[in-house]
């Protein structure tokens, strides 16, 4: 599959964004409100501009943006319809979050609930992004039942390391959340890996053969001839096979990244006076192995039409 | 809505029925398909580059060419293979829809996209094993068979022109149009008769159109000859002979 730059940085911003704000819930639902009022006042914002930054990028990739709107209707039956009502949805109870957290509201006691609920559809987003990929037949490696929870450890973990980042600068550097950042990598890196393996290990049983049904008798089929003489959108759109062929070093590289992240992050814990440039290295890290990650996710889907296109397996 | 209409029993499903044993790759169907449909409802049908090193554009109904063959000594066997969309009965393409654009009309079955509500964010076509939706680069919306709807229901046309423009076009009948929802129609009955299959079927889209598998050949002559004539002199040729033998002996 083709990836589209911009539903990766959709996914990787808005992942860290929702990771970020998630997490935010819950450290008002623990806390209540903000004992700093900066820190509170940009975490928020980050994680809101992450967030909306990401969600107009994905509307960049759209034939028709300006059309976008019509994308809330369709929620019976689409998983992206879901994606972008419940996208907007957890922006009410992030912004009345934010607004109790920092005392524009003066009822401390509804902070709990209102952190919980950011959390949960912060949560729910993501989800629905992941079920995008995860219910689609056609791409062996997306119906697979580790692509949400995979979406969902990138999301938290990158969360995590930018939540720690803004704490640091803001002197507010605490071992939990290196702690928490750590578990959440270590978490990621092992579902990515099992991901790997496992769809590796799949049978690929569907062949040209298969798709073209001219092989009753047990004959080898093979593309003759193709039907244009230009590539057309769907072999630009599902033929993509340029990373596919580094994907091993690809993979690679993600892991390694995601380890950096962890080494620098465990580094902050004894060394909590470099905490700030610490844990912006790790931020910068596991940035990068998202993207890394994403990007591989699409380049190494193999769409079944790929076989009508001479594909031997997919 | 891109939720399914409701099956019923008896239910209208318009489709197509390709033999692949008759079919030559001529390309008219493509052709008229084109011409038809940069018209019709799906009008413009882009180019882009139409006149360059390499034009491409969007097309509804793409033939690809394939090579069949059992045992290496054998004689392959060329299928030409017209591909457009199969209007499944549990089309993905029209549920994953996030606006409503696609749609599956009820009564008949036709898979429809909108042209005015699509968004153009291509996930229909990703959710398409038989690559039969293309994005208009131009338009910013997916493009798709229409089943010639704006044909096939046409009354300003003749009774004989009502049917799909890839059909009429077909030079040796390869294309067949009619109701498979009815087990007594036409199609239906030529489907029971020369064994017609659907295209992946285990992924469970239930496709409408069914395809006529290339009618059994065989081969024994073809390669009992070409074996012979590469050991037996035929005693006319002293050069031929010279062939044969270096033939043999490069052969050891």
């Amino acid at each position: 599959m083709h990836p589209a730059y911009s539903v990766i940085l959709f996914t990787t911003a808005s992942g860290a964004g929702y990771g970020l704000l998630a997490l935010l819930g819950l450290v008002g639902f623990n806390h209540g409100p903000a004992s700093s009022l900066w820190f509170g006042a940009v975490a928020i914002v980050i994680a809101l501009g992450l967030i909306t930054l990401g969600l107009l990028s994905s509307t960049f990739h759209l034939g028709r943006p300006e059309r976008a709107w019509r994308a809330f209707s369709q929620w019976r039956s689409s998983w992206l319809s879901r994606e972008g009502i419940a996208s907007v949805i957890t922006f009410v109870p992030a912004l009345l979050f934010g607004a109790l957290w920092l005392g524009f509201i003066a009822k401390p006691q509804w902070i709990g609930l209102a952190g919980l609920v950011t959390a949960g559809m912060c949560a729910v987003t993501v989800f629905c992004t992941a079920k995008i990929y995860s219910t689609l037949t056609t791409i062996r490696q997306w119906h697979h039942k580790l692509t949400v929870p995979v979406y969902l450890a990138f999301a938290l973990a990158t969360g995590a390391v930018l939540l720690m980042a803004i704490a640091s600068v803001f002197g507010l550097y605490q071992i939990f959340q290196a702690g928490l950042a750590v578990v959440a990598l270590i978490l990621t890196l092992v579902l990515k890996y099992l991901y790997w393996r496992q769809i590796d290990a799949e049978p690929r049983t569907r062949t040209i053969e298969a798709a073209t049904g001219l092989a009753r008798a047990g004959e080898k089929v093979r593309q003759w001839e193709v039907p244009h003489t230009a590539k057309n959108f769907i072999m630009n759109e599902m033929g993509y096979a340029v990373a596919r062929k580094h994907a091993v070093k690809l993979r690679r590289l993600v892991m390694i990244l995601l380890l950096l992240t962890i080494l620098v992050t465990v580094l902050t814990m004894p060394m909590p006076g470099l905490a700030i440039p610490l844990s912006i290295i790790a931020f910068l890290f596991a940035t990068a192995a998202a993207a890394a990650e994403r990007w591989l996710f699409f380049a190494e889907a193999q769409h079944v039409v790929s076989l009508f296109y001479g594909a031997e397996r997919a | 809505m891109t939720s399914l209409p409701a099956q019923v029993p008896g239910q209208k499903k318009l489709g197509l029925v390709i033999d692949l044993d008759t079919c030559v790759g001529c390309q008219a169907c493509a052709t008229s398909c084109k011409e038809w449909n940069t018209q019709g409802y799906s009008a413009p049908l882009n180019d882009r580059n139409a006149y360059g090193a390499s034009p491409e554009g969007t097309w509804l109904n793409r033939i690809h060419g394939y090579e069949v063959k059992a045992a290496e000594d054998e004689q392959s066997r060329i299928v030409h293979f017209p591909r457009s969309c199969l209007h499944c009965e549990e089309p993905a393409c029209v549920t994953v829809c996030p606006t409503g654009a696609s749609y599956k009309r009820a009564e008949d079955g036709i898979v429809l996209v909108n042209p005015e509500t699509c968004i153009g964010c291509k996930l229909c076509s990703w959710a398409c094993p038989y690559g039969a939706r293309e994005y208009d680069y131009d338009d910013g919306v997916m493009k798709k068979c229409t089943l010639c709807v704006d044909r096939i229901y046409n009354k300003n046309f003749a009774e004989e022109d009502r049917i799909p423009a890839c059909v009429k076009a077909c030079p040796t009948g390869a294309r067949h149009f009619g109701d498979l929802g009815d087990a007594e129609s036409k199609v239906s009955r030529l489907v029971a008769e020369r064994q017609g299959y659907d295209l992946l079927p285990e992924m469970g889209y239930k496709p409408v159109n069914k395809y006529l598998p290339p009618r059994k050949r065989s081969n024994e002559k073809l390669k009992a000859a070409s074996a012979e004539s590469e050991i037996k002199s035929d005693g006319k040729s002293r050069v031929e002979d010279f062939f044969r033998w270096a033939d043999r002996l490069l052969s050891r």
